[in-house]
């Protein structure tokens, strides 16, 4: 290769380097900001920064509207995660292991609230609930999000069960073990690390919705998005960087514990 | 059918769906015999080990295990030990967990499980390894875990599909031999599964050729090999010659066999033998004698169209007058080449006759 082009060719490297981080910042800049301005002594949302203090923190733990909000969001989203893991690993078994007409239509039935728009099956559960003559307690919020969570819990237990040879089970039969023994002894185990994926992932969908939760919360009740979203119709409080922050850390902290939870228990299943 | 047989299939058919895998297999194995079953890939084998084992519901027929009818008990009722092509250990368990696995739900006392998976360690030459899990194990010592992990619950019979199929050449053939001799120390009754012919006339007590659902033949190895029945079992089993052609004359026990476009063979005349009878005419390649007889009785020429050196032997085919034979010869003084004109030689009690609806003329 002549100078001339590998010198082209450092160029074209350099733009691609340059791009690169451009788009980081881009990507990364609010969230940084977030984060650094929670820390910020000034008592206004913005830059330019004061002093470093974790008072918005403190102000945060004083705040009776906010720490019912996290409250009730958690619940939810436990809750949410629990039920939706039992349901998509039944729904699972029964879609890969069990033959049973109309098992196509089951399949895409489960799979379509994660196609729908969320605007569309808020409206659609407030109806049916309507219809059905039931108040708004956050049992509905809880079976919305359900809803939302239950495709995705489904396709990953589905993946993973895929990967588990069907010879496992039948051996364990063969030595003696019922349908009930083979489950809880071979099968569960080996879908463990799906079982544990889908866990924080049905928990960070729930915890961080917005648009169907709007429709579906009870009157009164905030979950954690929506009273940050009415927070910011006041003012532009620098509380509302210290809630962000929280929220960064619990929806991107989490997954990165159960991925490393999960790896953790696929290699010792292996 | 005696009382003794430790396994009977009477007339067990499988279908899945209007495909029917498994017709009509009447088959009973004594205690402690071992029959292979062989057969291309394709023709039901597996089909018949996983009904026997109950991963899979007959369509019609009765299956016997130990004097007991069992094609309607559920799986885990059944004591039958499996081994399976790929082992099957469970990945998340320890080798003392997978072997002791089946005696958990035999209210064994705890400490006879671990005596008798210490046991079992040592039937199948791998002591000390509890601990290991089985990714930690070479492919032939899963193999062995898993035999020790299906005869543990001292089944009333053992089913092997295909167990020495994933392992590499050489240890195949060393498992081989070691399968045979533990299977003869806990004198299990043993059904296993091949494709492989050698492994078959190798382990068996007896061998059941079967193709495409149905039983061909079934016999020790010696019968099978040597007095195949059928087309099906002459060709499949080892390298045969088959050629077609007509019966010229009977004549003092013997069978002149005008071969189509072809020479004329000598065989021993079965009974069923008559002149003018459509027949085809069965020779092993082995059979095949090639050199420089000196135009003695039942001789024919022909010319060596190819030749491959094989180390003890050498494998030709032959021209002979219009029909191509295949013959294998050990080497005397030397290698045959190409366009050389030999002396063939079969002996008349070589010649196997089949029908024309290609069973054994007796
Ligand atoms: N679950 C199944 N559904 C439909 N056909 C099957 C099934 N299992 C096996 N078969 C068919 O049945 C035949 C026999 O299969 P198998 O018993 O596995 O043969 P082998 O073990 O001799 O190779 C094959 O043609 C195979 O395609
Ligand atoms: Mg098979």
């Amino acid at each position: 290769m002549s100078g001339a082009a590998a010198e082209n060719r450092g160029l074209g490297w350099r733009a691609v380097q340059v791009v690169t981080v451009l788009v980081y910042i881009f990507m990364f800049a609010p969230i940084m900001v977030v984060v650094v301005l929670s820390f910020n002594d000034s008592q206004f949302g913005g830059f330019p920064m004061t002093g470093f203090s974790f008072r918005w923190y403190y102000k945060l733990l004083e705040n009776e509207s906010v720490l019912r909000a996290f409250q009730t969001s958690i619940w939810v989203a436990i809750v949410t995660s629990v039920i939706c893991s039992v349901l998509g690993v039944l729904g699972a078994l029964a879609l890969v292991r069990y033959e049973f007409p109309g098992k196509e239509w089951v399949n895409t039935i489960l799979i379509a609230p994660a196609l729908v728009p969320e605007t569309v099956l808020g409206v659609g559960l407030l109806l049916l609930m309507r219809w059905a003559h039931q108040p708004r307690t956050l049992w509905v919020l809880v079976l919305g999000h359900i809803m939302l969570a239950l495709p995705y819990v489904v396709l990953v237990v589905q993946a993973r069960l895929i990967g588990i040879k069907r010879v496992y089970e039948e051996a364990a039969m063969s030595l003696g073990a019922n349908r009930f023994h083979t489950f809880r002894e071979i099968t569960l185990p080996l879908l463990m690390p799906a079982i544990v994926a889908s866990l924080l992932l049905v928990f960070t969908i729930s915890f961080d919705n917005i648009t169907a939760s709007m429709f579906w919360r009870p009157s009164g009740v905030e979950t954690m998005p929506t009273q940050i979203l009415s927070m910011l119709k006041v003012s532009i409080s620098p509380e509302i960087n210290a809630l962000g922050t929280l929220m960064i850390i619990v929806t991107v902290g989490l997954p990165l514990i159960g991925g490393g939870l999960a790896r953790y228990l696929a290699r010792s299943v292996r | 059918m005696t009382a003794a047989a430790a396994v009977e299939l009477h007339d067990v058919t499988l279908a899945y769906g209007s495909f029917v895998a498994v017709k009509n297999v009447a088959l009973s194995i004594a205690k402690g015999e071992f029959v292979t079953l062989l057969g291309p890939s394709g023709c039901g084998k597996t089909t018949i080990l996983r009904s026997i084992a109950g991963l899979v519901q007959p369509t019609g027929g009765e299956i016997v295990v130990a004097g007991r009818r069992i094609d309607n008990v559920p799986i885990h009722k059944r004591n039958i030990g499996l081994v399976f092509q790929n082992y099957a250990l469970f990945p998340h368990k320890s080798v003392f967990d997978n072997i002791a696995f089946g005696l958990k739900y035999r209210s064994v006392e705890k400490s006879m499980i671990a005596k008798k998976v210490t046991r079992a360690l040592e039937m199948v030459r791998l002591p000390g390894v509890e601990k290991k899990l089985p990714s930690e194990m070479s492919g032939g010592q899963q193999q062995r875990i898993a035999l020790a992990r299906a005869i543990v619950i001292e089944p009333d019979v053992l089913l092997l599909d295909e167990p020495l199929s994933a392992l590499d050449a050489n240890l195949r053939e060393e498992m081989r031999t070691e399968l045979k001799i533990i299977q003869r120390e806990v004198g299990i009754t043993t059904i296993f599964v091949t494709h492989d012919q050698e492994e078959a006339l190798a382990m068996s007590d007896r061998i059941v050729v079967m193709n495409k659902g149905e039983i061909e033949q079934s016999g020790t190895p010696e019968d099978v090999y040597r007095r195949p029945e059928s087309r099906f079992v002459a060709s499949f089993l080892g390298q045969s010659n088959l050629l077609p052609g007509r019966i010229a004359s009977v004549q003092g026990g013997k069978a002149a066999i005008r071969i189509d476009n072809g020479p004329e063979l000598l065989a021993l005349a079965p009974a069923a033998a008559r002149e003018g009878a459509r027949v085809t005419a069965v020779v092993r390649a082995q059979k095949v004698a090639v050199g420089s007889t000196g135009g003695s009785a039942g001789t024919m020429t022909g010319k060596i169209v190819s030749a491959s050196y094989l180390g003890g032997t050498a494998a030709y085919f032959i021209d002979a007058g219009g029909v191509r034979l295949q013959a294998i010869a050990t080497i005397e003084d030397r290698v045959w080449r190409e366009g050389e004109t030999v002396d063939i030689a079969i002996n008349p009690t070589d010649c196997l006759l089949l029908d024309e609806g290609g069973k054994r003329m007796r």
